[in-house]
């Protein structure tokens, strides 16, 4: 189910020098925020939640998720290089699996990794909030990747929907209409979250955390499964 | 023996069509696939390969299908039109992971061998951005026999590139065909197709319009009816006698153009006959040109016969 050489290319392409620039501005961004909230002395709980739920969880893990999950495999299906992987022996569900792999893992290395050390600039150990957040990060990490890869296999266009996703549905509608709050996975994340940290935080997930595993679990492997399906039946035409 | 078998195959995109009701056979030794830009040449190339279902009708190779077939790859090269192939990797890199990913025993040893046959080791170190469009070809050829296909799959290999390397790589794909693997390569260009290959396919407007060796092809381009434009001293006159010989089966006399439309229906007497006839009836001849042989008129003249 993995293939090693489908992991090497999808790296190199994921870290390339534009993409990876790309997916350090954000991480970078919220370090240098906590560094600076730190040294001038303004850090404490509430300011650390809001920051890490607000700003790192809210934005920056899913803006991480799109750059990482449809650039895993979208970029080859628009130039046709996925023709290389394509006319092998190897099966359609591992390279995809393979690239999730590869997303998951980049979108956890940009999103859970700096959010871990926000937190810690932050507020140190206390209250557990810097590892209830990275934990955070690191489960939505999964749902998202999945998510953007499948979506990368549907659309030409799965930055734009990515974003309009990752901003609209995530942020906006979910502020203003509650319901839609269960379907998001920030709202999953923080659950893990708010598991995790100590009792003297809340976090007010709209999700508790059985059915936020459970909907991660179900949107990561759906998800994985169709991408699968649907590069059995991608079609590259010549271009005529 | 590796057979590439289309039977029945048509294959539309919405309301349009682009390969009607297709039937052949494509066996070992080199088959150029001839047709002019958009006849459904690609599409075809593309159900072949695996990247296009048929909309009816099947594709096998030696029976087995090749939609939905990950399995058949261990048997078919593919050299694909499109340029998308991973820039960022050095030649070499690019036909290792091919090797790689075709899960041969020694992948190093294979690339070496691939891109030795087509002579690109001197430049396998440097990144694929910084090639030539001759080069890419190349490394794509190589790409494709790194695993030492029975079947090779070229779509439109010899755009773009210079005449040596389209020598090359004639000498190459020649080679390959002796050696009894199945080539099949698209082109728009006659010259191109009746140098390489010993037998061709044409296709026009999605339909398969005609079979054979490069001569069968030839005569049935060359016997079709031809039309001339003539311009004279004494048009009309020079009409009236041309329409009393075997050799024309009309003409039109154009007063726009100030000269005759004749079609020609017996080329060779046509050729001889025209000016002894002039020289009868002291005409002089002012202009004699061919007016359709564009290769789209003559592919034209291939379908409806």
């Amino acid at each position: 189910m993995y293939d090693p050489t489908v992991a090497r290319l999808t790296y190199r392409a994921l870290l390339g020098r534009r993409r990876a620039a790309l997916l350090a501005v954000l991480p970078a961004l919220l370090l240098l925020i906590a560094t600076v909230v730190r040294v001038m002395d303004l850090a404490d709980q509430d300011v650390a939640v809001n920051l890490l739920s607000g700003f790192a969880l809210a934005t920056m893990v899913p803006l991480i998720g799109v750059i990482a999950g449809t650039g895993a495999i979208g970029p080859e299906i628009d130039d046709g290089s996925i023709v290389y992987l394509l006319s092998k022996p190897v099966k359609r569900p591992t390279i995809i699996v393979t690239k999730l792999v590869v997303a998951v893992a980049v979108t956890m290395a940009f999103s859970a990794l700096p959010v871990l050390l926000a937190g810690f600039i932050l507020v140190g150990g206390d209250q557990q909030i810097a590892v209830a957040f990275a934990l955070a990060a690191l489960f939505a990490s999964l749902a998202y990747s999945a998510l953007f890869l499948l979506l990368g296999t549907v659309t030409r266009h799965a930055v734009v929907f990515g974003l309009v996703y990752a901003l609209l549905w995530e942020t906006l509608i979910g502020s203003l209409m509650p319901g839609a709050r269960t379907l998001s996975v920030q709202q999953w994340g923080l659950a893990v979250a708010d598991e995790v940290v100590a009792s003297g935080v809340r976090l007010d997930a709209d999700v508790s955390l059985g059915p936020a595993a459970v909907l991660i679990a179900v949107v990561t492997v759906a998800g994985t499964w169709y991408a699968g399906q649907r590069l059995k039946v991608l079609t590259l035409a010549g271009e005529e | 023996m590796t057979t590439i078998r289309i039977d029945h195959v048509s294959r539309w995109f919405g309301n349009v069509v682009a390969v009607n009701d297709v039937t052949m056979d494509v066996g070992p030794g080199v088959t150029g696939l001839l047709g002019p830009n958009g006849a459904g040449k690609s599409t075809l190339i593309s159900m072949m390969a695996g990247f296009l279902a048929p909309s009816v009708g099947t594709v096998t190779l030696d029976g087995a299908t090749i939609w939905r077939n990950e399995g058949v790859y261990r048997h078919i090269g593919i050299v694909p039109e499109r340029e998308g192939m991973y820039d960022f990797l050095t030649g070499e890199e690019f036909v290792r992971a091919n090797a790689e990913l075709h899960g041969l025993p020694d992948p190093g040893a294979a690339s070496r061998r691939a891109l030795a046959t087509v002579e690109m080791e001197y430049a396998q170190d440097r990144r694929i951005d910084t090639y030539s469009k001759g080069m890419r070809q190349r490394v794509k050829m190589a790409s494709a026999l790194v695993h030492e296909p029975a079947v090779l799959l070229l779509d439109e290999p010899f755009n773009g590139m210079d005449p040596r390397q389209r020598m090359q790589l004639m000498t190459l794909l020649r080679r390959m065909g002796e050696e009894g693997r199945t080539v099949l390569f698209s082109s728009h260009i006659l010259e191109e197709v009746e140098q390489l290959a010993a037998h061709i396919e044409v296709i026009v407007a999605g339909r398969h319009a005609a079979s054979g060796d490069f001569r069968r092809i030839r005569r049935l381009m060359t016997d079709r009816p031809h039309r001339y434009l003539v311009r004279s001293t004494d048009d009309r006159a020079l009409a009236a006698a041309l329409i009393a010989d075997d050799s024309t089966a009309g003409i039109e006399l154009d007063w726009n153009e100030r000269a005759l439309r004749v079609q020609a229906i017996d080329f060779a007497r046509f050729t001889r006959e025209l000016p002894r006839i002039a020289r009868a009836h002291d005409i002089r001849l002012l202009t004699v040109s061919p007016s359709d042989e564009s290769l789209e008129s003559v592919f034209a003249y291939l379908v409806s016969a």
